[in-house]
């Protein structure tokens, strides 16, 4: 059979940068740091006291008061991302098949301020429970498209991908995947994120994972400096309307950019830490290539995941040098984390938006906070640095790693 | 208004979101005030921890208005 083609046909975005589309890229192409000392609890006893929070987000403005009551805030994020992306898909919800709809939502880890809360509510008791009634369905990481399958009566295909920070990339390939099997026509995808709770920046505290450069937050996300120390936790949600081809023209939607393929891949090497040499990084771009039918030469820009841990960033560079040989010297490569922060289940997502941007918009952003450079990192690779750059981009890639050793690649590329 | 009244009121509108001129003595939890049956669990397990005392399932299920809520708080805080 043959295969449909999908087309981006809307977007939204709730970062630590931007609450919408527009902030959002206005942020990343001017190299805005989303970095700030922890409000959300009080930090002073962490090692990490920063993270790349949500900024001047009152939940109320967007959901009433009940309905926000009952949701973590990593559902509350993907409502209104989702809602954006809807809004700007401009859906005549009248007019088309609900069934037809699905949504296929990423997240991490799920409302884990909800279940640190309840414990700790149960723990503080005399044994006694008094779980909330609505405990396990806020925290339960498939709730979000839930949540906006109910708003919306969207019938369709409904769940969530967890695959740690390739969560929301495996969202988008699989909504990709059945809108071409023919499944549904329209996707709500992308994924969410609110990790940064006690519970979570301890969390990855203990694994040595996050950054602690507290007395200067902004400049501590610095992927591929030589002084790089760890990732800096971030929040958020971004969300995707993806859409068969047909369907996006018979309704003379606007459409951002085509999906051009997917890849996926294991490490089978390490529960948190890369392969060494890279190796499921180099497959997952095998995949991907594959999978969109395209030439190593094709390719203009890669949206790393490039995280700024010692280990990480040099894997992944390894990788894309092995997989693009010379041609990986003429490629723009990005890092948006530089500046968002790492969004966990929703990076896939956040990172996915900003290489369709730049394919719509011909620029790529910067990596921000480069120093110093790393002699394990080959100097002339254009690795963005700094500023952004303009460029004809036809065809991004973007990549995604998560802790288990899942790896997932999403290659948009310009509409013909 | 009692102090039961007015503290059983105050977490209604809290819970369920909605006006205080709304909570009338007659109003039903999920007939007039939007509640579901996870938010009618959660407000009974609120009385329970505001006014320190324990509601079995079974007399739960005869507290549906704001009143019979009211009324259940004084008998067993008699």
């Amino acid at each position: 059979m043959e295969l449909k083609r999908v087309v981006v046909t809307g977007l939204g975005a709730l970062t630590p940068i931007g609450n919408n589309i527009e902030e959002y890229w206005n942020g990343l192409v001017n190299g805005v740091s989303g970095a700030a000392p922890i409000t959300h609890f009080n930090a002073e006893k962490f090692k990490t006291q920063f993270a790349c929070e949500v900024k001047n987000f009152n939940v109320t403005d967007f959901i009433n008061r009940k309905e926000a009551r009952k949701m973590d805030k990593f559902a509350q994020y993907a409502m209104v991302a989702a809602d954006e992306a809807i809004e700007d898909a401009n859906l005549d919800l009248e007019k088309i098949n609900p069934d037809r709809i699905g949504v296929i939502w990423g997240a991490g880890i799920g409302g884990i301020e909800t279940f640190q809360n309840e414990v700790l509510n149960f723990a503080s008791g005399d044994g006694t429970p008094r779980f909330n009634p609505f405990f396990i369905p806020k925290m339960i990481a498939d709730i979000a498209p839930g949540f906006i399958s109910i708003k919306y009566g969207f019938r369709g295909p409904n769940f969530t991908t967890v695959s740690a920070c390739a969560s929301s990339a495996n969202a988008i390939i699989d909504a990709f995947n059945y809108i071409r099997l023919g499944h549904a026509d329209i996707f709500v995808t992308g994924g969410s994120e609110a990790a940064v709770v006690e519970a979570g920046v301890g969390g990855f505290n203990a694994l040595h994972a996050l950054s602690t450069r507290n007395d200067n937050p902004t400049s501590a996300s610095r992927p591929f400096d030589k002084n790089r120390d760890g990732f800096v936790l971030g929040e958020g949600a971004g969300a995707l309307i993806l859409e068969e081809y047909e369907h996006a023209i018979a309704r003379g939607a606007s459409i951002y950019a085509e999906v051009g393929g997917g890849g996926l891949s294991a490490d089978a090497h390490h529960i948190t830490a890369p392969h060494p040499e890279g190796l499921g990084a180099k497959n997952v771009m095998h995949n991907c290539l594959k999978d969109a039918g395209l030439t190593i030469e094709e390719v203009d820009a890669i949206n790393v995941h490039g995280t700024s841990t010692p280990l990480g960033d040099v894997a992944e560079i390894k990788a894309i040098l092995d997989v693009f040989g010379e041609h990986a010297y003429t490629i723009n490569i990005n890092s948006t984390k530089s500046m968002t922060g790492h969004l966990l289940g929703a990076a896939g997502a956040i990172e996915a938006i900003s290489s369709i941007l730049s394919i719509k918009n011909g620029i790529v952003p910067p990596t921000i906070n480069h120093t110093e450079k790393d002699d394990a990192i080959d100097g002339k690779l254009n690795l963005t640095l700094n500023q952004a750059q303009k460029r004809d981009v036809k065809v991004a890639m973007s990549n995604t790693f998560g802790f288990g050793g899942h790896n997932a690649c999403v290659l948009f590329k310009k509409i013909d | 208004m009692s102090d039961i009244a007015s503290r059983v009121k105050a977490i209604i509108v809290d819970k369920l979101g909605v006006d205080e001129n709304e909570v009338t003595v007659e109003a039903s939890f999920t007939n007039d005030l939007g509640a579901d049956s996870l938010d009618t669990v959660e407000l009974i397990m609120e009385f329970e921890k505001e006014f320190d005392i324990q509601i079995p399932d079974d007399q739960a299920e005869n507290i549906g208005t704001v009143g019979q809520a009211i009324s259940y708080i004084e008998e067993a805080k008699k």
